[in-house]
């Protein structure tokens, strides 16, 4: 919509420059909450306090900069939280990116019963979202912890593995419904004719469409890298403890209500977790805009 | 051709070969659905019609307590629950209305009329709530609205001379609860109006100037009528996912400040079964809340389908039978 641009022809200077700024304005204030959160967190992760947005020394003074807040980064710890967190994200990149990806291929490509049912079925599930499920995910997580051997060690109720494996199942709705959509629209001749010659489904899958959603496949692997280094109510609810904890849980230790709070240190430790996301924000534009719409029908 | 020629050739062993391949792909997906999503979900009704909780807990479903429709009776003569279900009415409807539908149709409105550039940075920078870490953002909100010499707000008001310095949490807790989801909610509304704008055709808006339409004229005629299936969409399907979902109060004020001032549906529901204030989980208890909202999710999804045509999204598949 050219929109406002029109007036130029007859429009006199001032009006036509208001007319062009108003827009620009009004989208500056709306973000400002934002943008000024973000500088908090810059400028206190510097400094010893800040006052509003000013970083000040003991005296109240405007000052005290300092790199002490970023001491965390010498606790062992915080690397095991860390490892744990980029573990989850892992996890959900190459979880749902392989299960979705087989699933939308089917429902993309072959004919069999149950497929109508199946689709249906994913977009009511995509519906309910963790929460809900959440009181009985506990139960079965602690079924498979405390029934199944050795799985129960490495996905049961208290790992990570369990976290990220609840996180893949609940991403999958979405998962599968923007793979399918990606495979829509893929042209089938090639892979028409090596089926003729006698190529298996899977390898076709695999040889010659996969690479041919490549494009797709991207921008659903940083949308999970995204939401699984993120993650907080599923790792929160499911485990207990620092070994197993991941960047916002253990974040969260710090900065929830009970405990008196060590804002600049939280400020550190909230933008070193905030990394990945911001190289995602910078480099990944396009790919970011594209998935959070939400494949034109899905949504986040 | 080739597909018809060969379901007719291998006839009736050929088709269910192919089903079973089809399985085959279908087999992990179905999996993790299954473990995490059905058995969950039968679990959690079956769970609210027993009393499980911390002081007879098992893990056996077998060993559980069966006591009917106690947790429902008990759960509709809760003190608090005209409160709570007022509660969840306000952020709904606010959040939507303000936000969720109202922000995202005018900041759509607005960055289709700049420049193209332009508009791509805004709405960037609009996903940034949706993609910062729940609690690093829940921690900037309560910087914002700390007491002074520290609170962002009040240092600005300081600036302005304004005395009224509170601590805003406890002087407007409802004000923040909607802000806070507002500013992550937008963006799927924007990106939806965006697009569904962008789509209509340049030469409406161009033959409506040539008339002399001024732009909210142009906008109140033609381009919110054009809008309507997109309202419709983002508003049904805001409000499934706002009703179910709590991360954002759960840090902000934990359905604080005093008793259940903020405490909406979703979140008694993981209070009462997982977190409670007092120490005791009563997962039987809890899981009767969540029950209601799986049910009337799983009846507004099937009316939301036959709504937006889920048959078209369906369409048979490209490759048949090989």
């Amino acid at each position: 919509m050219a929109g406002v641009t029109f007036e130029t022809e007859h429009g006199y200077g001032l009006r036509r420059f208001l007319g062009r700024a108003i827009p620009y304005i009004l989208l500056i204030i709306s973000i400002a909450p934002i943008i000024i959160g973000y500088a908090w967190v810059i400028i206190a992760t510097f400094s010893i306090r800040t006052q509003g947005l000013m970083p000040v020394n003991a005296e109240g003074k405007f000052g005290g900069f300092t790199l002490e807040n970023w001491a965390f980064l010498k606790d062992p710890e915080i690397w095991r939280v860390a490892l744990n967190t980029f573990g989850i994200a892992a996890g959900m990149v190459i979880g749902v990116g392989f299960v979705a990806s087989l699933a939308g291929y089917a429902l993309s490509r072959m004919n069999f019963a149950g497929r109508k049912g199946f689709l249906g079925m994913t977009l009511i599930l995509h519906a309910f979202r963790p929460g809900m499920l959440l009181i009985a995910i506990f139960i079965v997580l602690l079924f498979i912890k405390n029934s199944i051997p050795v799985i129960g060690k490495l996905f049961g109720f208290n790992t990570v593995g369990g976290v990220a494996l609840v996180m893949i199942s609940l991403e999958l709705p979405l998962g599968v419904w923007l793979m399918k959509g990606f495979f829509d629209n893929v042209n089938w001749d090639m892979e028409r004719s090596a089926l003729i010659d006698g190529a298996s489904r899977f390898r076709v899958w695999w040889e010659i469409i996969l690479p041919q959603i490549k494009p797709g496949l991207a921008a659903l692997s940083i949308f999970n890298f995204v939401s699984g280094w993120n993650a907080f109510l599923i790792p929160y609810t499911f485990t207990i403890g620092a070994k197993v904890s991941n960047l916002p849980v253990y974040l969260n230790q710090f900065s929830g209500d009970t405990s008196l709070i060590a804002w600049n240190e939280v400020a550190a430790l909230g933008l070193f977790s905030l990394i990945p996301v911001m190289i995602f924000f910078i480099f990944t534009q396009e790919a970011l805009l594209s998935i959070y719409g939400g494949g034109s029908k899905g949504g986040v | 051709m080739t597909a018809m020629n060969k379901k007719v050739e291998g006839g009736r062993w050929a088709q269910i070969k192919a089903t079973l391949g089809a399985w085959g792909f279908m087999s992990p997906a179905t999996f993790l659905v299954v473990v995490f999503f059905f058995i969950p979900a039968i679990i959690l009704f079956y769970l609210s019609l027993t009393d499980l909780a911390s002081h007879n807990f098992s893990a056996n479903p077998l060993e559980w307590n069966f006591i009917g429709l106690d947790n429902y009776r008990r759960m509709f003569s809760d003190a608090f629950f005209p409160k709570i279900l007022g509660n969840t009415i306000k952020y709904v409807v606010l959040t939507l209305a303000f936000f969720n539908v109202g922000l995202a149709l005018v900041l759509a409105l607005l960055t289709t009329n700049i420049d193209r550039r332009a508009s791509f940075f805004f709405r960037l920078l609009w996903l940034l709530p949706r993609i910062t870490p729940s609690v690093i953002y829940i921690v900037m909100w309560r910087r914002f609205v700390q007491t002074p010499p520290h609170g962002i707000i009040n240092w600005f008001l300081g600036m302005f001379g304004v005395e009224h310095q509170p601590y805003w949490l406890t002087e407007a807790p409802w004000l923040f609860v909607v802000l806070v989801n507002g500013f992550v909610g937008a963006s799927f509304g924007m990106i939806i109006f965006t697009s569904a704008i962008e789509s209509i055709p340049k030469d409406l808006f161009t033959a409506a100037k040539v008339d002399g339409a001024s732009t909210g004229q142009i906008i109140r005629d033609i381009t919110l009528p054009l809008l309507k299936w997109p309202l419709l969409f983002v508003t049904t399907y805001q409000t499934l996912s706002l009703l179910v979902s709590f991360e954002y109060i759960l840090l902000l004020t934990d359905g604080g400040p005093g008793l259940y001032n903020t405490e909406v549906w979703a979140l008694t529901a993981y209070h009462r079964a997982l977190r409670t204030y007092f120490g005791g989980h009563a997962w039987g208890y809890g899981a009767a809340w969540g029950a209601i909202l799986v049910a009337i999710a799983v009846v507004a999804s099937v009316i939301y389908m036959r709504v937006f045509q889920f048959n078209e999204l369906v369409q048979e598949p490209k490759i048949d039978v090989l």
